[in-house]
Parts: structure tokens; C-alpha cells; sequence
């Protein structure tokens, strides 16, 4: 959540200074969904013709600039954008609007892993009626798979974060260490580094839900599966001990920083040369940029490092999509408004605005991937993340109750991280206490 | 009376009522009875925070209510110079609000670019990483001593001001060193303070939140979502939606504070009568 908050307020700033940029050829068409005469979607035309009000809940910096644009492309809608907080706080605002059967909004943006959770309350309208699904193809499937939940589709897709590794090349470079194309040679890199200088770290883990999540999705771990309120939770698959096996060393061997992910501290290590690589997603860049302004230059991105080398498998940490909700009066329009943004010509504003998008066209415009990055010297950052997007693996699912899950990470995780607790060990006493709690709350839940 | 039934009764009622019931995200909410309290008392992770404040108590309530006194008996033996100024500077951390005042410290215990880190770069030495699971209860009582014996000294500072000072004036003629003065004069004339004051600084630990709470998200390892009760029944409403169970929580949580606290005030009233 923390994260997502981090990479808004960076954005904000870049936000404003965008002017209002409709004419950004690289977005893909917003009638690709029409598949000829489906009631429904002529409904949608129809709303936007007509107009209305909206009431969008949401805290992405991108959302102002899009609604703008908007507005101008159909004058007699009347969007109304509130922030009523970020992450969770935004769910627990939601939920009680729903619990409360009014000031409820029309469009709400929502991470991807707080997606299931409202879909299985039937709070999210499946937006399938309105031709969602013939939109399939025009999005990353990491993305997709994130929105299309148990035959409906949840939600169109905002942004993503396939992940990868941004490095210090200047530190690497001072040190000798080649960029490394897999785990084993990472785990190598990380002892070399933190030999020849002590005070230097490869990365920085104090224990961070997200990660591990997206580690072991790299990994091909599945450890959420879910279909209705059957849920089955391994977090000893094959994938989550491959990564804690890989990991597990750089724990024993203090080669981690301990220094928690968006903190004044982590920032100044990320500056100073103390954390050397980030292994995290797309959405770092203007992060950085903004974050860390004293290591303009140094810092590089890469493909996330490989289980066996030549592989090519990726994950996605973060990203978030829009969804309707189903107490929404206005389906239809809210639908329209949706689909302006996160696959006709909003995406375009909203892409000026910094935003890594979820639409394959745009990832491989020629535009979007040849913007050079003086932050990193010069590179094209985008080409690597483009590239990082396309081998996200799919079948990945969160939890109907991921937020809980997470919060209570670092009560089962922690040890690993401050005491010689394996990490499997962690990991196995965090799926009890999921099992439990999804169990009490009514689903069915299997420990694999 | 109607106002006092609607804003002190009402509450608590409402809380009772909540508590034997149990929502849940699938299916619908159940009258359950007691079963949350059942619940409660076999749950392993509210006793852990139960023990972990108890043990806040015992240790760092006698040492931020000693120092209390010294400050206060020190500023009222009138031998001090600047007493006026050491009054307001015991004082002031009062008045910095608990979530600054945990943002503070906790900026300071950062062993890498906190002052525990420029201390230990600058001296060579080793201080301790406070924000470690072994140490963090050290840093939380620091901080809430910091910030409350101000408070507890004005408390002892102003009763020890109403002892006339005829008896100061009679137990010098009889030749009473001062430390006869302060223990047989000034300590059982506060006596009533003394109890009032363990009174609050009690309730103060068992409802501990605040500091542990901001600290965790610098030291998420170390302070775990059910580390103080108040903590636990937080965190199982608002992130884990078990609104019913933080209820009953919150419950024998309150009648535990009340049971110790009138446990003390029986005692200082006894010790008052002898």
C-alpha cells in the first residue's frame, strides 16, 4: 500500500505540469471492444452521449489530467474525482459507503491484489455485459489475469509493475561485478559486494510482503488459488521454496541491508551506495527520479535475474486497475468512463503523465520504448520494461483477503528477518495463520 | 443523567451487544453468545500483548514515577537554583503529542542514520540497535518516560506545595536532617498523589498504543500487530475486519485496567488509613 502511496506522490508533480496532451498517437483505439451490436455496449455509447454525473474514487496522479480530457471528449458527463485516502484506507472508506448503502462511488481505483476481495462480496459490477472481455488481447496478461476473476471481469486495468532489477552501475562498477543474469550469480554478486566493501549491500529486505509475494511468482510459486470461497493456500509449493532456498543465504549472510522499504533511511541508501539494486516494479523510474536525486546517473535497469539461465520469466509487483462498482446506478457510464481510461484515449494523457501502462500497444510503442532516460544516463529504460512486461507468467492469484494477509506478514515473516528462523519456516507459520483466519471468516481453506 | 447514559452507558452497551455477535466476509453475521470470549481467553497472541504490558508496568512505571519524585523534591527544597526553568523543562515533553514524540525518537534510535548511528560512527562505539525485537520495549519505555514525568512531577510538585510550612518550621527545631523531613513529612503528605498517580501511569500502560504504533513501521519485525492489547484489537478491526472479536477484546481488556487499578487505589487508601 505504502508503496503505491510512495510512487503517487511522486508522481504528483509531473502530474501537474502536463498540459492537456490528447493528441498522443500511441494509445490504442477505444473501439476495439465493439464487437457489432451488443445491447449493452450501444448503452454505453448512449450514457456518454447523454451524460450525468460520476463519482470516482481514486489516488493515482494520472487520474486529474485523464478526467480532464475526459470532460472535453464528452461535455455532458460531469466527473466528480475524490481522494479519500490511499491503499487500505481507501478499502475501508469503501467498505463502509457499501455497508452504509450510500455515498457509494461509481468508479474506484483499486490495487490489484484488493481486487478478489471485493469481487467475491459482489461490490465490483462484472463488467462483461459492457464488452470488457473482447479486451482481453489489448492487455498484459499478468494485468488481465488480475481483473478476470471467476468468468467475470472485475475491472480494466490502470497500470502494472512486471518487475525488474534496477542496479548501481557506478558501485558495480568500482567493484568489479558483472550485471548478473541469474540468482546464483546475484547471490555471488552480493557476497563479493558486501566483502569488498562492508558498508555496501546488494539490496535492502527488512521483510516486505509485497516482495516476497512477486519473488515467489517469478519463482512459479502459485501459492494462492481461490474459485469462489474455496481457497487453497500453499506457501511451500514448489516456487515459494525455490525462492526462500535462493534467498535464505543472503539472510544468513547478512548480505541484505535491513532497512525497510520507504523509509528516510532506504532512500538515503539508495543514494549513498548502501542498496545496490532494487528488485522491484516498472513503476520505479520516476520514483527514483524524484526520490533519489543525488544519484542521478549512477542507477541502471535490468531484466530481473533467472532461476536457470536463459530463462525468461517475470512477475508483476504492484499496479491497479479501475473497477465499477455494482451499487453504481450508472453502470453503463461509469463503464465508458473506465474504459476512456484505461484503453482509449486516456491511457495516451495519462502515459504524458509517467504512468507505466497495462495496454500491449502502448508497452511496445516505438514511442514509449525509445524515450531515452537522462536519470539513467541516457538509457532506454523503457525498452528493458517493456520487455520485462511481455514475460510476466500468468496464473498468479491473490487472496479474497489480502489485505489481512498482508498485514500480518511481518508477525510470522519477522523472525526470519531478525532471528536464524528459516524463511520456509516463516512462510509455513504466515499459511496457518491465513488458513485460520480465512476459515473463520467463512471460506473453505486448504493448507497445500 | 440522560447525557452521562448517552455518552458514557451508551458506548460500553453497544460494545457489549457487538461482542456476541460474529460477521463475517462470507455468510451472515451470527449471534454467537460468549464465544468470542472464549475466544479471547485462549488466544495466545492477546496474552502475549497482555504479558508485554504487564511487564511495561512493572519495570518502567517505578522508574519514570522515582524520577518523577526526585525532580519534584528536588525542585521543592528550595536550595535549587532555576527551579522555575527545570520545572518548565521536565515539563515541556508533556506537551509534545505522543505520535511526535514517537516520530522523534524513533528518527533517533536509527542505527544507521539516526543519532544511535552518528553516536556510534563518531565514538566508535556500539550502541545497541534499539528498533531490534530484544530492545524495542527499552526504546517504548524511554519514550513514554521522556514524555510523562513532567507530568507526574507537577502532580507530586503541587501536593507537596500544600504541606504548611509550620511543619517544616517545627521539625527544624527539633533538628530533623532533611532526609528525616522528606520521609517523615513530605513522602506521607503525598501519599494521595503517589496513588493517583500509579493510578493514571497504570491505565497509561495497560492502554499503550500510540508509541508502539508509529514505531512499527520502522521496526516491523520488531513490533509485531498484537504486541499491546489496545494494539491487537486495532488491528483486528481495521485491517482484518473481526470487529465483534476486537470488541470482546477490548472488553476484558477494560475490566483487567479496572481490576488493577482499584487493586492500587485499595492499597494507597489502606496505607493512607495506617
Amino acid at each position: 500500500m505504502i508503496r503505491i502511496f510512495n510512487r503517487r506522490r511522486a508522481l504528483a508533480g509531473s502530474a501537474a505540469a502536463v498540459a492537456l496532451a490528447l493528441t498522443l498517437g500511441a494509445c490504442s483505439s477505444s473501439d476495439n471492444g465493439g464487437n457489432g451490436g451488443g445491447e449493452t455496449e450501444t448503452d454505453v455509447a448512449a450514457a456518454l452521449e447523454q451524460g450525468g454525473d460520476l463519482l470516482v474514487w481514486g489516488w493515482d496522479a494520472t487520474l486529474p489530467p485523464m478526467i480532464e480530457a475526459f470532460e472535453e471528449a464528452y461535455p455532458n458527463v460531469n466527473v466528480e474525482l475524490a481522494n479519500v485516502g490511499t491503499g487500505t484506507d481507501a478499502y475501508t472508506a469503501l467498505q463502509n459507503a457499501i455497508q452504509a448503502g450510500s455515498g457509494i462511488p461509481d468508479v474506484v481505483h483499486m490495487e490489484y491484489s484488493a481486487v478478489p476481495q471485493f469481487a467475491l462480496t459482489e461490490d465490483l459490477a462484472d463488467l462483461t455485459p459492457f464488452g470488457a472481455a473482447d479486451l482481453e488481447d489489448s492487455y498484459t496478461p499478468g494485468t488481465w489475469g488480475s481483473v478476470a476473476i471467476d468468468d467475470g471481469v472485475y475491472g480494466l486495468p490502470l497500470d502494472s509493475g512486471p518487475m525488474a532489477m534496477f542496479y548501481n552501475a557506478t558501485v558495480f562498477e568500482e567493484n568489479g561485478i558483472a550485471v548478473p543474469e541469474t540468482w546464483e550469480q546475484y547471490v555471488e554478486a552480493a557476497r563479493t559486494l558486501h566483502t569488498a566493501d562492508p558498508s555496501k549491500y546488494m539490496v535492502g529486505d527488512a521483510g516486505d510482503a509485497g516482495f516476497v509475494q512477486s519473488m515467489i511468482w517469478q519463482a512459479d510459486g502459485r501459492p494462492f488459488q481461490s474459485e469462489g470461497t474455496d481457497v487453497t493456500v500453499d506457501l511451500g509449493d514448489d516456487g515459494s521454496n525455490k525462492f526462500a532456498e535462493m534467498w535464505q543465504p543472503m539472510l544468513d549472510e547478512d548480505l541484505v541491508a535491513p532497512v525497510v522499504t520507504w523509509s528516510d533511511e532506504w532512500y538515503k541508501a539508495l543514494g549513498d551506495g548502501t542498496i545496490n539494486t532494487l528488485l522491484i516494479g516498472a513503476w520505479m523510474p520516476v520514483n527514483l527520479e524524484s526520490g533519489v536525486p543525488e544519484a542521478a546517473g549512477n542507477w541502471r535497469a535490468a531484466p530481473m535475474p533467472q532461476y536457470t539461465a536463459g530463462d525468461d520469466t517475470n512477475a508483476e509487483n504492484g499496479g491497479s486497475a479501475l473497477v465499477v462498482t455494482e451499487a453504481s446506478a450508472q453502470q453503463a457510464l461509469a463503464y465508458g468512463f473506465t474504459e476512456f481510461s484505461n484503453s482509449g484515449d486516456g491511457v495516451g494523457v495519462r502515459l504524458e503523465a509517467g504512468t507505466f501502462p497495462a495496454t500491449v500497444a502502448d508497452i511496445e510503442s516505438p514511442e514509449f520504448t525509445g524515450k531515452e532516460f537522462p536519470y539513467f544516463g541516457g538509457q532506454k529504460v523503457n525498452e528493458v520494461l517493456a520487455a520485462a512486461a511481455t514475460s510476466v507468467s500468468s496464473g498468479w492469484q491473490y487472496l479474497p483477503f489480502q489485505a489481512y494477509a498482508v498485514s500480518i506478514f511481518n508477525d510470522n515473516l519477522g523472525k526470519s528477518y531478525t532471528s536464524d528462523q528459516p524463511l520456509t519456516e516463516g512462510l509455513a507459520s504466515w499459511q496457518d495463520a491465513i488458513v485460520s483466519y480465512g476459515n473463520n471468516q467463512g471460506f473453505t481453506v486448504n493448507g497445500g | 443523567m440522560l447525557v452521562f447514559a448517552v455518552v458514557f452507558i451508551a458506548p460500553i452497551v453497544y460494545s457489549l451487544y457487538i461482542s456476541l455477535f460474529r460477521a463475517q466476509l462470507v455468510g451472515d453475521t451470527q449471534f454467537v453468545g460468549f464465544d468470542n470470549y472464549v475466544q479471547a481467553f485462549t488466544d495466545a497472541q492477546f496474552w502475549s500483548g497482555v504479558g508485554r504490558v504487564s511487564l511495561f508496568l512493572v519495570i518502567q512505571v517505578p522508574i519514570m514515577l522515582g524520577i518523577a519524585m526526585v525532580v519534584a523534591l528536588a525542585i521543592d527544597s528550595a536550595r535549587l537554583y532555576g527551579k522555575d526553568f527545570l520545572r518548565i523543562a521536565v515539563f515541556m515533553p508533556y506537551a509534545v503529542p505522543a505520535v511526535v514524540a514517537a516520530l522523534m525518537w524513533g528518527f533517533m534510535y536509527g542505527p544507521r542514520f539516526g543519532l544511535v548511528g552518528y553516536v556510534n560512527d563518531f565514538f566508535g562505539w556500539s550502541l545497541p540497535n534499539l528498533l531490534t525485537p530484544e530492545w524495542i520495549l527499552l526504546a517504548i519505555g524511554n519514550i513514554v518516560t521522556w514524555s510523562f514525568v513532567g507530568y507526574n512531577m507537577l502532580i507530586f510538585y503541587s501536593s507537596l506545595r500544600t504541606i504548611p510550612t509550620s511543619l517544616y518550621e517545627a521539625a527544624e527545631l527539633d533538628g530533623a536532617s532533611q532526609s528525616h523531613i522528606i520521609r517523615h513529612i513530605k513522602l506521607p503528605a503525598i501519599r494521595g498523589s503517589i496513588a493517583v498517580a500509579t493510578i493514571f501511569s497504570v491505565i497509561g500502560s495497560f492502554q499503550l498504543f500510540n508509541e508502539p504504533s508509529i514505531l512499527q513501521s520502522i521496526a516491523p519485525n520488531a513490533i509485531s500487530t498484537y504486541f499491546t492489547p489496545n494494539l491487537y484489537a486495532y488491528n483486528l478491526s481495521f485491517s482484518g475486519q473481526q470487529y465483534n472479536y476486537a470488541a470482546a477484546v477490548a472488553i476484558i481488556m477494560g475490566v483487567i485496567t479496572m481490576v488493577v487499578a482499584y487493586v492500587v487505589q485499595l492499597r494507597g487508601i489502606r496505607k493512607d488509613e495506617s
